[in-house]
């Protein structure tokens, strides 16, 4: 018998916030900026005697008007406008391992040590930032097996170009440069796995997954392997939460054909201390610290792609390299085949910090609670999902699942006509974050992709599991209300179109009054 | 049961044993053990991780961080002069209020729905910065300039169909690398030359410009101001020359200079690109930068953005506007290795800050930090220039930044910037290698952070240290 779950009756804040561009008043401001001292003032002239007449600025530029409340009041609305991890179940989001983000870290961040420091700043100055990092580097190269990190790559795609740009590099130096322009991935690989090396300049081959297991074929690749091929670039387990049991032949056909291979470890949160990219065989990896390592998603960032190499790729990372010698911590350049820069500085160090800082709040025996849990809430939560009409597994004969499991809503659709976007739009009715449907293109119809990390509980994954029956259930009751959700959120549905036609798409304030002049209601108040 | 399988974090509501068992016993299976079978043992980790075994409690991770970051001495703590692409400004404290916020922290990659506050602040980014810039395109911030700056010479290689791009020798050399690695292709990468600068005044040498554009040249990109400080005033005459070969024309800006200076369409521009660090953004070790590409809404330019773009949109309820992603389709996440380059978690936090602070900021905020900053800046010149054999070469047209020269004394920025360390000064950044032909040179970055007093110390400091 299932016990009844009484669902919370919800509504988000509708502030019906208007655009700040159309808010305050002319002369209201905001923010007073030191004025200059009367040496300063008296000894210099003014600021149009140090710009060039023809580029000084005439027009003052149309920022809104507004008191420090005000500014204050409407970014705390739209705060509460925003459903982050802290205040929902978020389990929907497969691949991104929306866990909880200590508050501890937060305070740990903010100290001046961090903020306040320059990247340019004599090595002496900054040693307690480099030791954090080396020693992070000291903790991922455990988990993971890998020899030698950078911390430069800004997200998860941009590590994944670091590691495409790490064997265009490899192969550069080898002499096959233009020979080797081959990059074999999977379509249940993150699509960045693709997109990635094919701006490095690769040739991208896609091997599609085997319609019964789920997994790519290891035909498949013997066949698409050649003198051409550069490299392989794999997610494992892939964004099924399936898990490529013969991910080291794979890597072993890669490197017979004298390729290399890259691992995407965006979903590695059920692998702490249980599998690692060295056993598996692979030369490059990268990491998502705001994923597995608890930095907060912060609405997209910043984040980290943390790129591990074998020893004998080590010379390719982009510099600096942090080093020790034993008793100081330095900041390496002289590496002359180096890719060079991928981005400016170090990293987004502020989430190096947080990640060293919540592995040693871990500990080894945490981190692997952490993935032992992952697995254990990811095959409850599939067990009770199966028992929705409705929901169907993709890949059903692979039973156990990792960290995330892709669902198939087909047979809704087919009973009911309500597909798998509705029903995301109708859970943000229940004080449920959206769940991610999947990457395109869509080979398992009408999908989802939850994944239930180790920060929710039994009840969480219960109410989560509850509101997608009830969802369900709508849509063989009373189908409209399901396709015309939301309704009980900050807005209803959006016109989609518009986003698509550049009559009407507008990225900013000035181009939506161009575009709609003389239609505009100016009625709103603050 | 084992220590270990007894041990509840305070993070894993289902460490507890007898829940695990309950959800194991619901699976099916007797033991997690049995759901890893799942992975061949040869590929299972057999050993423990070399790690710390036992967590920290909250108590002691606290003290062990704080120990460690006891050893970074701060820009609070020394008087700092360098900037070279990561600046010193003025934080408002709305801004750190803001981007505390629990719900902004913690969001990620949900529509307009139920993440309505985030998707409007990413539009009101976009929409002061288009105020600042006038242009109608304005993307959420990627990475840092450098990569937006390498992401739009890419898109001008698509839009042209040409292969070539002429970047300022006076670029920052960081991003100079970024943008090296990005145009680099296998057989065929994006071929970069580089313009020269007039030796007397550092701004772009037209002839050399003529010289090297030809119908091979997709852009043209420079940055105003320059890396090191100076105010390009010959934006129409480069834009033109641009057009005159079909080349896209792209200028890199730090927007805190926008409200004195013209914004790049003003003087031809096709697309502008630049940092958003310095606006409410701390420096975090250079882990507190991200950069904007825009243009004018032309749908040639909008797609092919690699970047998400947002647009507003109206709904179903009058009145009412809602968000989306703008031409998602030319995205990696529906086209793949077709896509446009390619985009991901970028820098939303950010973008948050930077559009808070614009907003407190306003017209006048905005135009009278420009006013300080650039009398600081020339203040501190100035009084660096008496100092017998220090010189500033480039006067008088700068801002925020400038170059000292040390030729003319017996040591090297290097000594001298040592020196400086022991007084409690971070000098300005040693460029005596990036830029060899200026000698003995460092960049000196002043801001509205900076007093009077301070500035005077730093004089008084460097006239004793150079003697």
């Amino acid at each position: 018998m299932r016990e009844a779950i009484e669902l919370k009756e919800y509504h988000a804040h509708a502030w019906n916030e208007p655009i700040i561009m159309e808010m305050g008043h002319k002369g209201e401001r905001g923010f007073i900026i030191p004025k200059l001292e009367g040496e300063i003032e008296k000894a210099t002239d003014d600021a149009t005697h140090y710009i060039p007449k023809k580029i000084l600025r005439k027009k003052m530029p149309k920022l809104p008007e507004l008191s420090q409340p005000h500014v204050l009041r409407h970014y705390l609305r739209l705060s509460q406008q925003t459903l982050g991890m802290a205040l929902n179940i978020d389990i929907g989001m497969g691949t991104c391992t929306m866990k909880y983000s200590p508050i501890i870290n937060e305070e740990l961040i903010k100290l001046p040590q961090l903020t306040d420091i320059h990247p340019y700043q004599d090595e002496i100055t900054v040693q307690g930032i480099l030791e954090i990092m080396y020693e992070f580097a000291t903790i991922i190269k455990e988990i993971s097996g890998m020899d030698e990190f950078t911390f430069q790559p800004g997200g998860g795609a941009h590590g994944i170009y670091t590691n495409a740009s790490i064997i265009r590099k490899y192969h550069e130096v080898n002499r096959e440069l233009g020979k080797r322009n081959e990059i074999i991935t999977t379509l249940f690989s993150h699509p960045a796995d693709a997109a990635c090396p094919a701006t490095a300049g690769f040739k991208i081959i896609t091997l599609y997954p085997d319609p019964e297991t789920g997994l790519p074929d290891i035909e498949a690749l013997k066949s698409a392997v050649s003198n051409r091929t550069a490299g392989l670039m794999i997610t494992n387990p892939e964004d099924t939460g399936i898990f490529n049991h013969m991910i080291d032949e794979f890597v072993a056909v890669i490197h017979e054909a004298g390729g290399l291979c890259s691992y995407d470890q965006a979903n590695s949160n059920a692998l702490f201390g249980i599998a690692r990219a060295k056993e598996a065989g692979f030369d490059v990896c990268h990491f998502n610290i705001h994923k597995a390592f608890s930095s907060p998603h912060g609405c997209m960032g910043p984040a980290c792609g943390v790129v591990g190499v074998k020893r004998e790729l080590a010379e390719f990372l982009p510099i600096p390299v942090i080093i020790f010698d034993g008793s100081k911590y330095h900041l390496d350049y002289d590496r002359p085949n180096s890719i060079g820069k991928v981005r400016q500085f170090l990293g987004n160090v502020e989430t190096i910090v947080r990640a060293y800082a919540w592995v040693l709040g871990m500990g080894a025996e945490g981190l692997m609670k952490v993935s032992e849990t992952s697995v254990i809430n990811t095959n409850y939560l599939i067990k009770k999902m199966l028992t929705i009409p409705g929901v169907i597994m993709a890949y059903p004969k692979q039973k156990i699942r990792l960290d995330q499991v892709r669902f198939s809503l087909e047979k809704l659709k087919e009973d009911t006509g309500v597909g798998t976007d509705d029903v995301s739009r109708r859970i943000v009715d229940f004080g449920v974050q959206e769940y991610f449907t999947s990457h395109h293109p869509w080979v398992v119809p009408e999908p989802f992709l939850p994944e239930p990390c180790e920060t929710y509980s039994k009840n969480d994954i219960d109410y989560w599991v509850a509101v997608i029956r009830h969802i369900c259930k709508e849509a063989y009751e009373n189908p409209v209300l399901v396709k015309t959700a939301p309704h009980n959120q900050s807005i209803s549905k959006i016109n989609e179109k518009h986003l698509n036609d550049p009559k009407k798409w507008a990225m900013t304030w000035r181009a939506y009054i161009r575009k709609t002049r003389g239609k505009m209601k100016n009625n709103r108040n603050s | 049961m084992s220590k270990s399988e007894k041990f509840i974090h305070p993070y894993i509501p289902n460490s507890v044993p007898e829940i695990r068992e309950e959800m194991l016993k619901e699976i099916g299976v007797n033991s997690v053990e049995e759901l890893l079978t799942t992975i061949p043992k040869k590929l299972r980790f057999a050993k423990s991780l070399n790690l710390p075994k036992y967590s920290l409690t909250e108590d002691k991770l606290r003290r062990h961080i704080e120990k460690i970051f006891s050893k970074n001495k701060t820009c609070k703590d020394y008087l700092n002069f360098l900037g070279a692409g990561c600046w010193q400004h003025i934080v408002p404290v709305v801004v750190d209020e803001i981007i505390s916020r629990a719900e902004f922290l913690t969001a990620y990659a949900s529509n307009t729905y139920s993440d309505l506050g985030k998707w409007q602040a990413f539009f009101e980014f976009q929409s002061m910065m288009g105020e600042l810039l006038e242009m109608d395109v304005v993307s959420p911030p990627i990475f840092d300039w450098g990569s937006a700056a390498s992401f739009a010479i890419r898109m001008a290689s698509r839009l042209t169909g040409r292969k070539e791009v002429l970047i300022s020798k006076t670029i920052g050399p960081e991003r100079f690398l970024t943008i090296k690695t990005f145009c680099k292709g296998l057989v065929s990468s994006i071929e970069i030359k580089m313009l020269d600068y007039d030796p007397d005044n550092g701004l772009i040498d037209l002839y050399d410009l003529k010289r090297k554009i030809s119908t091979k040249t997709a852009a043209v990109y420079f940055e105003n101001p320059s890396y090191l400080g100076l105010i390009e005033s010959q934006g129409e005459e480069i834009s033109k020359i641009t057009h005159n070969s079909g080349a896209e024309c792209i200028v890199g800006v730090d927007p805190i200079s926008l409200g004195l200076l013209k914004p790049p369409v003003e003087y031809g521009a096709d697309v502008a690109c630049g940092e958003i660090q310095s606006l409410g953004i701390h420096m975090n070790y250079g882990g507190g930068v991200g950069g904007f590409i825009a243009s004018n809404d032309d749908a040639k330019y909008v797609t092919e953005y690699p970047l998400h773009l947002v647009s507003i949109t109206e709904t179903k309820r009058k009145g009412e506007f809602g968000f989306g992603y703008c031409t998602f389709d030319r995205t990696l996440y529906m086209a793949r290795e077709k896509g446009k380059d390619f985009t991901g978690t970028f820098v939303g936090l950010w973008t948050i800050a930077a559009a808070v602070y614009l907003a407190l900021m306003g017209p006048k905020g905005i135009m009278e930090i420009g006013d300080v900053i650039i009398k600081k800046s020339h203040y501190a010149a100035k009084l660096l220039s008496e100092i017998k054999g220090i010189r500033v070469p480039f006067s008088p047209h700068f801002f925020k930044e400038f170059v000292v020269n040390f030729d003319e004394t017996n040591k090297s920025v290097h000594q001298v910037n040592k020196m400086l360390l022991d007084h409690g000064i971070f000098g300005g950044k040693d460029i005596s290698s990036e830029f060899s032909d200026l000698g003995k040179s460092a960049l000196y970055c002043v801001t509205e952070v900076h007093s009077n007093e301070e500035i005077l110390e730093l004089v008084n400091v460097l006239e004793g240290v150079i003697k």
